[in-house]
């Protein structure tokens, strides 16, 4: 009997990826899939290499070994055009702060609408009802539409950022630490919200966490970073429940409760 | 449905000298179709041990395991994951849940993950939760909140919310009233009349007398104990 | 004028001004960089513009200099002199009769015609600019096309106004490729920049950029499907000229408030009061 998976293809193929700065390593030799529908969390303590990972994998920073293909198509040999492209379309990035990925000059109803308008729409009414449509779903009141996210709170902030970005559907999202920052309570409706838009979206998310609860909660699979190299990978619950590397042995016995 | 071959377990605490602690050895088990079999054997014998590698959230040292046809040692992340999505129901002691998602959303939450349309999974959710006496004001509240009993229900409802040929129960009857004890035990009869395999750590023993068909005695597995006996 | 070479600028100067020059109107809307002189005047006086038609001016040119429409306020009536003096080229008031025309912040009602050069004083040639201040992103984003920031400011303008409020400098398309801001004109002017014959020449001193539009190239105003771009004119006849389609300035005549309303554009009002004159 096969396997219950289903038989596509993986939507992102990584292979050897490398980045080094100087004779430093940001990360090195990171090779994974990543299918529809999956969240795969990237977990490691500061200067573990994860966010450079991220921001390799995501087009931020160019590695300098290693290939990136989605959808079969090589990310990485893409000319710029396309690259932007893709990063409006198909990817989306959550940052951990939402200043950073917010226009914070700019209203609520124009933060979400940009990625409509940079690909093409051009009906104020449907790009306004989109707006709306993304303002409730992330459970930011219809009202403030007009509101700049200066006036919001960090957690609000934070959910326009997500509605910002999966207005245009992508199908992989690339988080940061979208959970850092927040107070206990704002976290776990952020968390709640996140679960429930990629299993209804289908969305393949990588996420960067320190927060080991985060990870457990969110990410289907684990990658352990420890000096720019994936130590331990594998399911969550059983990276977090019986870790086979003294690393990620540390990491777990050093949090309280996960 | 549940068949485990000479399967063996270690843990190797890294940071404490890299000591190796064999904690099972020799495991063999079978489990076929509408059956209901027990764990038995002292605290620390190996028995949630045993349930947590054929969940997959133990990985084995040695040996085999296999659910419903996939083999459990040796599978990928993603084909558990679909294997838990699909065939693989487990009830632990424990609720983990977001603090926020209501009751019925934890219980439905399975089934919306299978893809069942949202108000089919709620009411098949509702219908559960008024089985297990979860009075309906407290649905839409989030079960962090709740009693030790009624979280327990509330982890049974999600294990018997999609019918899972293969289900793994951690004492499901512990700190429940006569009353949800017999509903449980009703809900267990049920999935064996269906056909699913189950393999249960019960200390309840009138419920085990009543629902298992065999019992395997863990210690004959326990590293430790096995060489004292 | 003894002791200043032809127009003010040295040869070199008016190469470099034509180089630039010649690669804008090669890439109609593209900002391209130029290395501006310091000019006997402030910034913002039109130091952009006064190179680009220092650069263009022949000794035969007849050179006409506008501000806001109008051939004699103080900015329009320096600059004429000042190329009277330093180029001791024949100037005029008639847009029919000039074949350079320095303008601020409107374009002439009457059509101009080919072999005209229309040159603009440009304060600020980035559209980008406020929204995105970083010039190395906008650069990049004029590069990939990369535009969907500009509608977010008409977002914004119908979010807040229930209207796209921009009433001058309004974006618009070049030629399907390149947005580019017309420097400060009314919208009203906007269709005037489309398929226009004559050549049409940016010059942003003080930002060291030249961009062009060379005849009849295709100028879009950005806008939306259900809010589509709307050239706004005050809904008065010229009080001087009866004037019914020109662009119209308001003045208050007393304090009283009371308005008047009448061309912006000197020439064209002074040509309808006095048709006789103009036709002899």
């Amino acid at each position: 009997m096969a396997a219950p998976t289903d038989n596509s293809a993986p939507l992102l193929q990584v292979s050897g990826l490398t980045k080094l700065y100087g004779p430093r390593t940001g990360c090195a030799g990171v090779s994974f899939d990543l299918y529809r529908g999956e969240v795969l969390g990237i977990v490691g303590e500061s200067g573990s290499g994860k966010s450079t990972l991220l921001s390799s994998l995501a087009g931020q920073q160019r590695p300098d070994r290693g290939s990136i293909l989605w959808q079969g198509q090589d990310v990485l040999s893409l000319p710029e055009t396309g690259r932007r492209r893709l990063m409006r379309s198909d990817w989306a990035y959550v940052h951990q702060n939402p200043r950073d990925g917010l226009r914070m000059g700019v209203s609520a109803g124009a933060n979400i609408g940009e990625r409509l308008m940079a690909l093409g729409a051009r009906h104020y009414g449907g790009i306004r009802a989109s707006a709306l449509d993304w303002l409730a779903r992330v459970e930011i009141d219809a009202a403030r539409i007009d509101d700049r996210p200066s006036a919001f709170s960090g957690g609000m902030q934070q959910r326009l950022q997500i509605a910002r970005n999966l207005v245009t559907g992508p199908k992989l999202v690339f988080m940061d630490e979208p959970t850092g920052g927040l107070d206990v309570s704002v976290q776990a409706r952020l968390l709640d919200l996140l679960r429930g838009l990629v299993r209804d979206l289908g969305l393949s998310v990588i996420i960067v966490t320190h927060d080991l609860a985060v990870a457990r909660l969110l990410a289907d699979r684990l990658m352990v970073m420890k000096d720019g190299r994936v130590v331990e990978e594998g399911l969550t619950d059983q990276v977090l429940d019986d870790p086979q590397h003294a690393y990620t042995q540390l990491l777990v016995s050093s949090v309280l409760q996960v | 449905m549940i068949i485990v071959k000479n399967l063996s377990k270690t843990f190797t605490l890294h940071n404490q000298g890299g000591a190796v602690i064999p904690v099972m050895t020799g495991a063999d088990l079978h489990v076929g179709r509408g059956e209901c079999v027990a764990l038995t054997g002292p605290s620390g014998a190996g028995k949630s041990t045993l349930m947590r590698l054929i969940h997959g959230n133990y990985l084995a040292a040695s040996g085999e395991i296999r659910v419903a046809g996939h083999a459990v040692t040796g599978a990928s992340a993603r084909e558990i994951l679909a294997l838990r999505r699909t065939h693989l129901g487990y009830v632990s002691q424990f609720l983990r849940v977001i603090p926020r998602v209501p009751t019925s959303g934890v219980v439905a939450e399975p089934l919306l993950r299978l893809g069942v349309p949202r108000q089919t999974a709620e009411a098949r959710a509702a219908e559960l939760l008024s089985r297990l006496n979860i009075p309906e004001r407290l649905w839409s509240l989030s079960p962090t909140t709740f009693s030790g009993g009624e979280q327990q229900r509330v982890n049974i409802a999600r294990g018997f919310v999609h019918d899972y040929p293969v289900l793994l129960l951690d004492e499901p009857t512990a700190s429940l009233d006569a009353t949800n004890r017999e509903v449980v035990l009703n809900l267990i009869e049920e999935a064996k009349a269906r056909g699913a395999a189950i393999l249960g750590i019960f200390h309840d023993e009138a419920a085990r007398t009543r629902v298992c068909d065999r019992l395997v005695d863990v210690t004959g597995f326990t590293p430790g104990l096995r060489h004292d006996a | 004028m003894s002791g200043y070479n032809f127009a003010y600028l040295d040869e070199q100067t008016k190469r470099m001004l034509r180089r630039a020059l010649l690669k804008a109107l090669a890439i109609p809307g593209y900002q391209v960089p130029f290395a501006s002189r310091e000019m006997p005047m402030p910034y913002g006086w039109g130091t952009g513009g006064v190179q680009v038609t220092a650069a263009c001016l022949t000794p035969q040119d007849r050179l006409k200099v506008i501000d806001q429409g109008a051939d004699d306020t103080t900015n329009a009536v320096s600059i004429r002199r000042f190329f009277e003096r330093t180029a001791g080229v024949a100037t005029t008031t008639s847009t029919a009769e000039a074949t350079v025309i320095q303008t601020r912040h409107r374009i002439p009602e009457q059509p101009l015609q080919e072999g005209q050069i229309l040159v603009y004083q440009v304060p600020i040639p980035e559209p980008l600019r406020f929204l995105e201040p970083r010039e190395t992103e906008t650069r990049r984003m004029h590069e990939l096309e990369d535009y969907g920031l500009m509608h977010v400011k008409l977002y914004e303008d119908i979010a807040r106004h229930g209207e796209i409020a921009t009433a001058y400098a309004y974006p618009v398309k070049v030629g399907g490729r390149y947005v580019m801001d017309p420097s400060p004109i009314p919208k009203f002017d906007n269709p005037k920049l489309n398929g226009n014959p004559a050549i049409q020449l940016f010059g942003a001193g003080r930002e060291c950029r030249i961009y062009a539009l060379p005849p009849y190239t295709e100028v879009v105003p950005l806008d939306f499907e259900d809010h589509p771009f709307r050239p706004g004119r005050a809904d008065h006849s010229c009080a001087l000229c009866g004037a019914q389609e020109s662009y119209l300035d308001e003045l208050i005549t007393d304090d009283r408030g009371t308005r008047l309303y009448c061309c912006s554009d000197t020439d064209f009002c002074a040509s309808r009061q006095a048709p006789s004159a103009t036709e002899a």
